[in-house]
């Protein structure tokens, strides 16, 4: 008995290995026959809006379902504007809770705290969009837009009426819901790294300080791109809880305390209602856009990873 | 190649038994559906704004018939296009179906119906505090005021209207909604009536470009911005202020007076307008003194030529039962009740609906 099946194991795989590895196949195959249909169906039902605008539907500021005269200029603007006033909060916060989940804290502290971090995650972004509602809108509109617009009105980004809802507390909504993926994946990508490497920097002489800036986040740096990309990722697409406080008004404002929409926000809102093939194929165009989008962030991110990665190694 | 065919068999050796696992499962489900007089399920989708009253009369009426409908509130547009590719048995809108959805519907399943169902009216919330009374507007300032063309509340405009007022020297906060509705196309439809630059700059939509300042996402979020933003002005469903006691604006109706909104003066506005027999008629700026201005029907919409006889009778009743005795359910719900004449047009229109060319229902 001992040795026959691992005999017959070498000369041919058994049939179980076989039907799973297909099985895994044809899994794989799935996903990408998935994305080529979303694909080609997002194209056929953008085309009468793609064949009327062209290029000019993302240049265009107008959106006016009467006329049908639709562009995608302020969302894609509200988009990106959006994501960028999340990451500038998210990332500084985020890494630093990281370094000190991962560097730092005694086990009973971090225990906890990483635990709250991946129970946030998982907060639907409806709830979090009502609590940013009715909680964090009106403390938003007063003491802080108040504020600011009052001391630093002189500056295009702090002018305009405070209403509360617009770019700041979407960005400030959006920085809340990736900070906990930023932290968690940057702290356990600051855990890989292996700890001959702070120690041999600790054996140098370094503080603990330099141990951290010098071994253990030049070692991961492409964990931590890939990190922020991530939260990105999620900030770019978040709908549900930026359309409850962006304040949903189409216009193209440098200020911060101005309303605005993004391409989710607005796709969400209007589609349900929306009617004629040009109104319905602006829309679906604008998730092209964003899909888009989603994928040049992507692409550069790769390159930056790749770019970091090889700097680390002609340095080494 | 000789191994990868060999995998692609056992992949499809797996697909098989699956499949035929699946038909296995599926088939014993498929048989109790024979037994004689099958319960007649309905299923509707469309419009939001009357889902609840809706729940409620198909809730009602199971009770009393067995007959079970099943209604998807999916917003106006989407009962429109359910509607036209024959997924459900009757659509649902609070707009009127444009020339080009009916020749689309007309050329899949012949004419089709808008039959009203109930109506609605759209209230005008605002946030003044301690400005010592109720709000008063007139269509033409409401118009300028979401033109931004008056842009303070101590303009002279509203001022001459509201002689007892304190009104602060604050800009107005607009408040709209960003969301495509219902309630958006009735009040836009007034608007377009009252006001010529309104109807050239804007026009009448579920959705349209807003000059205004804050989108609110649905009622709630249109309410939510008026409660939070001081100087501010929005419009909802009244069915949604009365529930929540919002303060809500007099408006001047066609005959020059100041009317708050309420159901009775939302019933009232059928008795002012000249309903056609196929009942595609708005109800804004009535022209009845009593008259609240900014008033819709809310129809369903339903194929004359009906493809299935248990079904189509067991719509025909249904619809018959809800403008009749389900009316009764509507002020509970802060729904306003069909008026009398709009009664009559609709009891025509539903025995207008036929199978194999025979009416389904007669009097």
């Amino acid at each position: 008995m001992p040795g026959t099946p691992d005999k017959k194991s070498v000369s041919r795989p058994r049939i179980g290995d076989r039907i799973f590895s297909n099985l895994t196949l044809f899994f794989a195959l799935l996903i990408l026959l998935i994305i080529a249909g979303l694909l080609v169906v997002l194209n056929i039902d953008a085309w009468p809006a793609i064949q009327k605008f062209g290029i000019s539907f993302i240049t265009s500021i107008s959106w006016d379902p009467v006329r049908e005269e639709f562009g995608a200029l302020p969302a894609v603007y509200g988009t990106l504007l959006s994501s960028l006033i999340g990451l500038v909060i998210a990332v500084p916060v985020s890494l630093g809770s990281a370094i000190f989940l991962s560097e730092l804290s005694p086990v009973w502290v971090s225990r906890p705290v990483s635990f709250l971090i991946e129970m946030l995650a998982a907060i639907p972004s409806v709830i979090i969009g009502l609590w940013g509602l009715f909680v964090m809108v009106p403390f938003i509109r007063d003491p802080i837009e108040k504020y600011l617009g009052a001391n630093l009105g002189f500056f295009p980004l702090f002018q305009g009426p405070p209403f509360g809802v617009g770019f700041l507390s979407a960005g400030i909504i959006l920085a809340i819901m990736v900070i906990p993926i930023i932290t968690a994946i940057s702290r356990d990508v600051m855990h890989a790294v292996p700890s001959t490497q702070r120690e041999a920097m600790l054996a140098l002489g370094a503080t603990h300080w330099e141990m951290i800036t010098g071994a253990v986040l030049p070692y991961c740096r492409s964990g931590l791109v890939g990190a922020v990309i991530l939260g990105l990722g999620r900030a770019l697409g978040e709908t549900m809880a930026v359309t409850m406080v962006i304040g949903n008004s189409y216009k193209l404002t440098a200020s911060l305390f101005s309303p605005g929409a993004t391409i989710a926000s607005k796709v969400a809102s209007e589609f349900s209602e929306a009617s004629g093939d040009l109104y319905i194929g602006s829309l679906i165009t604008l998730a092209l856009v964003l899909f888009g989008i989603t994928l040049l962030v992507n692409i550069i991110a790769r390159l930056l990873v790749w770019r970091s990665v090889s700097v680390k190694g002609t340095g080494e | 190649m000789q191994r990868f065919r060999k995998n692609w068999f056992a992949v499809l050796a797996v697909i098989l038994v699956a499949a035929v696992g699946l038909a296995g499962c599926s088939a014993p489900a498929v048989a109790p559906a024979k037994p004689p007089a099958p319960p007649v399920n309905l299923t509707g989708a469309g419009a939001t704004f009357p889902a609840p009253l809706y729940t409620k009369w198909f809730d009602e009426y199971n009770k009393l018939t067995g007959v079970k409908v099943n209604y998807q509130a999916i917003g106006s547009g989407g009962g429109i296009s359910q509607i036209t590719e024959g997924t459900v048995d009757f659509g649902a809108s609070d707009g009127i179906m444009s020339a080009d959805q009916i020749s689309k519907a007309e050329t899949k399943s012949g004419p089709i119906l808008h039959i009203p169902m109930t109506s609605g009216a759209v209230a005008l919330i605002y946030n003044l505090p301690n400005i010592g009374g109720q709000l008063k507007l007139t269509g033409d300032v409401l118009a300028n005021i979401y033109l931004k063309k008056i842009v303070k509340w101590n303009d002279p405009a509203i001022a001459a209207l509201n002689p007892g007022l304190k009104l602060p020297d604050a800009a107005i906060a607009v408040v709209y909604r960003s969301d495509g509705s219902g309630t958006t196309y009735i009040f836009t439809n007034y608007l377009s009536k009252v006001s010529p630059e309104w109807k050239d700059k804007v026009g009448n939509a579920t959705s349209v470009k807003w000059a205004g300042d804050i989108g609110g996402e649905k009622s709630a979020g249109v309410a939510g911005q008026v409660q939070q933003n001081p100087n501010s002005i929005g419009y909802v469903e009244l069915a949604y202020a009365l529930q929540n006691k919002l303060a809500v604006a007099t408006l001047q109706n066609a005959a020059g007076k100041f009317i708050e909104p309420s159901l009775a003066a939302t019933t009232s506005a059928a008795e002012g307008v000249t309903l056609p027999d196929d009942m595609k008629v708005m109800l804004t700026n009535s022209s009845n003194p009593d008259a609240y201005p900014i008033v819709g029907f809310t129809w369903l919409l339903v194929y004359v030529n009906q493809k299935d006889q248990a079904k189509g009778e067991a719509l025909v009743k249904t619809m018959w039962w809800a403008i009749h005795d389900g009316q009764k359910y509507t002020e509970a719900l802060s729904y306003a009740s069909l008026a009398p004449s709009a009664v009559v047009k609709a009891e025509n229109a539903i025995l207008s609906i036929k199978y194999q060319g025979q009416p389904l229902l007669s009097r």
